[in-house]
């Protein structure tokens, strides 16, 4: 049904909206600015120069690869892990299993700082060096939960007598693996793949206390607001950082919308 | 004729529950067989020790002859029609139905021909492209049966099918999945909870409680001479007569079982308390108190009804009164 709205609705609507994205408007508009000290309101005149002193600073090229190579190396330990994990909890009944269910989710309710402390003082305990791998391990820790949470609605949803089909009509369990149960929770997974990599490439608090030397980008860009040196250089990185984050998303809900005339198929 | 399906002292426990109880049962080739009883009185356990998603904790299984106990679900001559269908969701009709073909390499081409005279056989042509979720319960039940039939299992199972239908296509559900099986000549292994679905459509019986079978018979004899009071009250709603009764009736010391609508009211016989009565269209039935106990008396429609709480005769047919083995259920 439709309903007309009324004028104080839409203008309620627009101005939540506004609120919203304006913000990020300014952030796009100070990547062309000229004043490179400050921001100033209205921009003093408009430059692309920006552009290429960022394409030109070789320490945006190391934090934006290594922020990738971690969001990409995590949401896959997440993935496997979490779908695993989410299967065992929804499909079968053990002791413990609440418990298990319980600290799975604990990571993401607990605060970035103390996820963060805990686990720099767990590796200096056993002397584990700061390296990539710690800052993989600490974003890990978080995005299990998000492809747990996705996948464990999606398994309780899946009637588990699919399963029992699937082998009754001659599949052995790796082709049910493959023909059923991958099918039926590919779009939870990839819905929680990509809040995963989200959430793992815009980090700040757990990686400050596990990375060593290395800074990602989100570390990078509060340490450049710091320095009044070349501002903009953030901004041009911000409006890059949206881009990256915001194809894939597009990317996904195309794919999703594909999946089910896809699977349809059969093979 | 051989038998399909063969349980030799076979059990399945679950922690202490014993849900299937040293049943030894055979199922001959070509039989219609009903598995009957009460929820978890172990009928659907044995249907998945069959299918092989179950494994016995004791005694085994053979399906034609073949020492089935230890063989995976997927390598078993046998399909399932499960209860809540299980249509996989991601898959239109056609897939649906031509999956175990898939699995089993069918090209393409033949496969979805196949599925298609497989719903056909269903009374589902032209619903190929559907997804499941765009049918109705029957329309489901039926890619369901059809999904299974495809592979020309020797054994299809179907568990408690008609549950989830209304009434109407029940009945006509029960007839087609008779003729159905008529035509192909598969053994069909059936399981549900309703007497009356069990007792129309097999050729053959096994009723179950707690685990045990408690008698395997045709519909005909299970309802005229049931051997335990459990088959008795469960299959045809009949009275079971205590021990001590029995004994002053014909002086025999055993339970037995008599069928309300053999009970006639007469001028001389047992006598009893008429406690209450309901009508049920073709039939009015009387409960009456006896010593104690409580039979019921169906009396045909036209019969001169008498009040509540006036006294009333029974009487009977000699060969009417059906003696049981068992003294327990």
């Amino acid at each position: 049904m439709h309903y007309k709205a009324s004028l104080g609705l839409k203008i309620a609507a627009a101005a939540g909206l506004l609120f919203l994205h304006l913000p990020i408007m300014l952030i796009f508009v100070y990547a062309f600015t000229t004043e490179d000290k400050s921001y100033q309101w209205p921009p003093p005149g408009l430059t692309l120069k920006w552009f290429a002193v960022t394409w030109n600073r070789p320490d945006v090229w190391t934090a934006l690869g290594l922020s990738l190579r971690v969001a990409a190396i995590s949401t896959a330990v997440a993935m496997v892990l979490g779908t695993l994990c989410a299967a065992a909890v929804a499909r079968s009944r053990f002791f413990g299993r609440e418990t298990v269910s319980l600290l799975v989710i604990l990571p993401i309710a607990l605060p970035g700082i103390i996820t963060g402390i805990s686990l720099r003082s767990a590796f200096n305990l056993v002397d584990i060096p700061f390296s990539f791998w710690t800052i993989v391990l600490g974003h890990a820790t978080f995005c299990i939960v998000v492809v747990y949470n996705n996948a464990v609605a999606r398994f309780r949803r899946t009637s588990g007598s699919l399963v029992e089909a699937s082998l009754d009509l001659g599949a052995t369990y790796f082709q049910t693996l493959r023909f059923v149960i991958l099918p039926n929770i590919a779009t939870a997974l990839l819905a929680g793949g990509m809040l995963a990599f989200a959430l793992s490439f815009d980090e700040v608090i757990v990686t400050t206390f596990t990375a060593g030397q290395q800074q990602t980008l989100p570390i990078w860009m509060l340490e450049e607001l710091v320095r009044p040196r070349q501002r903009p250089v953030t901004n041009v990185v911000a409006m890059v950082v949206v881009l990256v984050t915001f194809l894939p998303i597009v990317g996904a809900y195309y794919l999703t919308r594909g999946t089910e005339t896809v699977a349809g198929q059969g093979k | 004729m051989a038998s399909a399906v063969k349980f030799e002292a076979t059990s399945r426990f679950f922690g202490d529950t014993r849900a299937v109880d040293d049943v030894t049962l055979e199922i001959e080739e070509g039989e219609f067989f009903a598995m009957l009883g009460p929820s978890g009185s172990g009928k659907t356990t044995c249907l998945r020790l069959i299918a092989g998603f179950e494994r016995p904790s004791q005694g085994r299984v053979h399906i034609f002859g073949q020492d089935a106990t230890n063989t995976p679900p997927y390598r078993r001559p046998v399909n399932t029609v499960f209860q809540d269908y299980a249509l996989f969701p991601h898959l239109n009709v056609q897939d649906n139905v031509a999956y175990g073909l898939m699995i089993a390499r069918v090209p393409k081409a033949e496969r979805h021909h196949a599925a298609d005279e497989a719903l056909d056989l269903v009374a589902l042509g032209g619903f190929s492209k559907r997804k499941p979720s765009e049918l109705s319960g029957g329309q489901r039940q039926r890619v369901a049966l059809a999904r299974a039939l495809v592979n020309k299992p020797k054994v299809l199972l179907l568990d408690e099918p008609l549950g989830a239908l209304d009434l109407k296509l029940r009945e006509q559900m029960q007839g087609e999945l008779k003729s159905l099986q008529r035509q192909l000549g598969i053994t069909f292994v059936f399981v549900t909870h309703d007497q009356g679905e069990a007792l129309s459509m097999a050729d053959r019986v096994a009723v179950f409680n707690n685990g045990k079978v408690q008698q395997v018979d045709s519909p005909l004899v299970l309802y005229d001479s049931p051997k335990t009071p459990f088959v008795a009250d469960f299959v045809g709603s009949s009275n079971v007569l205590p021990v001590e009764m029995v004994q002053r009736l014909i002086g025999v010391a055993k339970l037995a079982s008599l069928r309300p609508e053999n009970i006639r009211l007469a001028e001389d016989g047992l006598v009893g308390t008429v406690e209450s009565q309901a009508f049920l269209g073709a039939a009015t039935r009387l409960e009456v108190a006896v010593d104690g106990a409580r039979i019921s008396v169906l009396l045909p429609k036209g019969a001169e009804l008498p009040n509540d709480g006036s006294e009333v005769h029974l009487a009977w047919d000699a060969d009417a009164l059906n003696l049981l083995e068992a003294t327990n259920g």
